[in-house]
């Protein structure tokens, strides 16, 4: 803390008084109102709202239909995270040498990050056009099998978890990359003096000292997966075909926005708020540890 | 020092016994494996945004045509115009542009305030605030999309620019980065700024403002990128096409099973959407990655 403080009585509620009211009045009180809301259904005009205490959590939890959904977000999640960030390490740990022309390799890498999730979605929505796009061309020289997102869920949840990955890989190799150039020869080295394969080094020395990159790089890519790709399935999938695609932040919305269930949609929000919480609380104590440094 | 040379000397000597490539041409080796590696990562990256321009530069006869042409045609100034007049591009652009610098000033603004309030004062419920605005972190707008859209018809505010802006001018990572980097200005600053008789006003400006330029300039990319391309909150938010923000407004460009596969007109829409943030981080690139890195501490 500061020694030197500026004696005054009213200024400092003055300086946190525009970010309070704005997180009282768009964060405290949704919250508390999402609450609130998860305990009522409206009634068949929606004209006024019926308490049902925990009806919504008990037709939430016994519908199948929103499990998928978890499952669904939950497998997105981790292909575009696991996925993203091994072949990125992968691919830095091979190319981990002094070289000239490492900033211009940064900015070519880093440049997807400003794509929009929607927009990154709708680029590759038509390489997997399956009338027009250039893979489903290409792979029917290979396989007859119809690579036909429209129909098939698994191809669609491949098309958004390569358009989520496309947008975030770059930055993931930039930084293992930046990461690795930061480990000390000299330790490689002597580890290699003493016997140790390349493999055995990566995964002695160089995987545990670039823990900290991989614990950045994990929660940046996991919120990124589940709330801010909202965008790419709603411009692309729609959730679909069926519901293969549908992840909870997208069906929160679906069933607030288009099937105006308020309480339903606000007992998935309480649930989402709970998953987030633990996300944090897991965060800071794993980053408390300090992972290795 | 003499026993380590030692030891790098037998490393190398029985490397060479074991048959193994000499050191320099190794490093040789490594360096052209890792050029490989990264020009082929960047065109791999940079493939589909190609593909993209190519399909905004074509006639729709060469779009739908197999096997797919990967080489620019001549259609490009059609299409844009096309694409331009038919989502009304400039709207969308303009209005996508001011929330984004709207919530990157704002928000910025906002927290420079509260994280000097916080770190040059005291005063009673400090620590409430303190917790109030890290609390913020758990609570994003996909956790409360019915409720926040309920407090913005409250107040009148759907459809308008206060609607799209303010609600995501107040966050927890603005205030952290700016309260962590007052912390380690030293206190004899402000205190020489005390003796010369200025007051914590003229501090904030005439200090602590300019010290925190680069501070400023890694949020703003941040916050700016972030605005630009957030797409649930101006979708719940905004019902008229004259509101819409451009990620938005450009779904109606996207061809559908029954419609006319004019994906020429709707490349040429994503490719004015996409330019505004990845010029931003190209030109500002060494802000964005203190920016990316200070926002997640």
């Amino acid at each position: 803390m500061k020694r030197t403080v500026f004696p005054n009585r009213w200024l400092p509620y003055a300086l946190v008084a525009p970010q309070l009211a704005v997180t009282i009045a768009f964060f405290f009180w949704p919250a508390f109102d999402s609450l609130r809301l998860s305990l009522y259904r409206a009634s068949p005009f929606g004209d006024r709202l019926i308490f049902i205490g925990l009806g919504n959590f008990e037709r939430l939890l016994s519908d199948p239909a929103y499990f998928r959904s978890a499952a669904t977000s939950l497998l997105f999640s981790a292909l575009v995270t696991v996925m993203g960030l091994a072949v990125a390490l992968l691919l830095a740990a091979l190319a981990n040498a002094k070289i000239r022309g490492l900033a211009i390799y940064r900015t070519l890498l880093l440049w997807p990050y400003g794509i929009a999730p929607a927009i990154a979605g709708v680029i590759w929505l038509f390489v997997f056009h399956p009338s027009f796009g250039v893979l489903p061309y290409l792979l029917s020289f290979v396989t007859s099998y119809q690579f036909n997102w429209f129909l098939k869920g698994w191809v669609a949840l491949v098309l958004i978890v390569v358009a989520a990955i496309w947008k975030q890989f770059g930055y993931n190799l930039a930084f293992y990359l930046a990461g690795l150039q930061a480990i000390p020869a000299s330790v490689l080295e002597a580890a290699s003096v003493d016997g140790a394969g390349p493999i055995r080094r990566f995964f002695a020395i160089t995987f545990p000292l670039l823990s900290p990159v991989t614990f950045f790089l994990f929660t940046l890519n996991m919120t990124f997966s589940f709330f801010e790709t909202f965008g790419l399935v709603h411009a692309v999938t729609q959730g679909g075909p069926g519901d293969a695609t549908s992840i909870l932040v997208f069906r929160a919305w679906k069933d607030g926005f288009d099937g105006l269930q308020l309480g339903y949609s606000a007992a998935q929000s309480v649930i989402l708020m709970l998953l987030v919480i633990a996300l944090t609380a897991a965060q800071f104590r794993f980053a408390e540890k300090k992972v290795t440094y | 020092m003499a026993a380590s040379t030692r030891v790098a000397t037998a490393g190398v000597a029985t490397a060479e016994l074991a048959g193994r490539v000499p050191a320099t041409r190794r490093r040789d080796l490594s360096g052209a494996i890792a050029h490989a590696i990264l020009i082929a990562s960047v065109l791999v990256l940079a493939f589909p945004l190609y593909y993209a321009f190519v399909i905004s530069t074509q006639t729709l006869d060469e779009v739908t045509s197999l096997p797919p042409k990967l080489v620019p045609s001549t259609n490009m100034l059609q299409n844009y115009a096309d694409a331009w007049a038919r989502a009304k591009m400039g709207r969308l652009l303009l209005n996508s542009a001011i929330v984004a610098l709207a919530v990157a000033v704002g928000k910025i603004a906002i927290s420079l305030l509260s994280a000097f309030a916080i770190v040059y004062f005291n005063f009673r419920g400090k620590q409430l605030v303190f917790w109030m605005i890290f609390i913020t972190l758990m609570l994003p707008v996909p956790v409360r999309i019915v409720s926040t859209y309920q407090v913005i018809s409250v107040l009148g505010w759907v459809d308008t620019y206060w609607g799209l802006t303010v609600p995501l001018m107040a966050s927890a990572t603005g205030t952290f980065l700016f309260r962590q980097y007052y912390q380690t200005i030293p206190d004899s600053l402000a205190e020489a700024a005390q003796l010369d008789g200025a007051g914590p006003l003229r501090f904030l400006w005439s200090f602590l403002l300019p010290l925190s330029k680069a501070n400023i300039a890694a949020l703003f990319v941040i916050l700016f990128v972030y605005g630009w391309n957030d797409y649930l909150w101006p979708l719940i938010v905004t019902n008229s096409p004259e509101m819409r923000t451009a990620v938005i407004g450009i779904d109606s460009l996207i061809p559908r099973t029954s419609q006319l596969p004019e994906w020429n007109v709707a490349m040429a829409a994503a490719m004015m959407v996409l330019l505004p943030p990845v010029v931003v981080i190209v030109v500002m690139q060494r802000w964005f990655v203190k920016g990316l890195i200070e926002t997640e501490k």
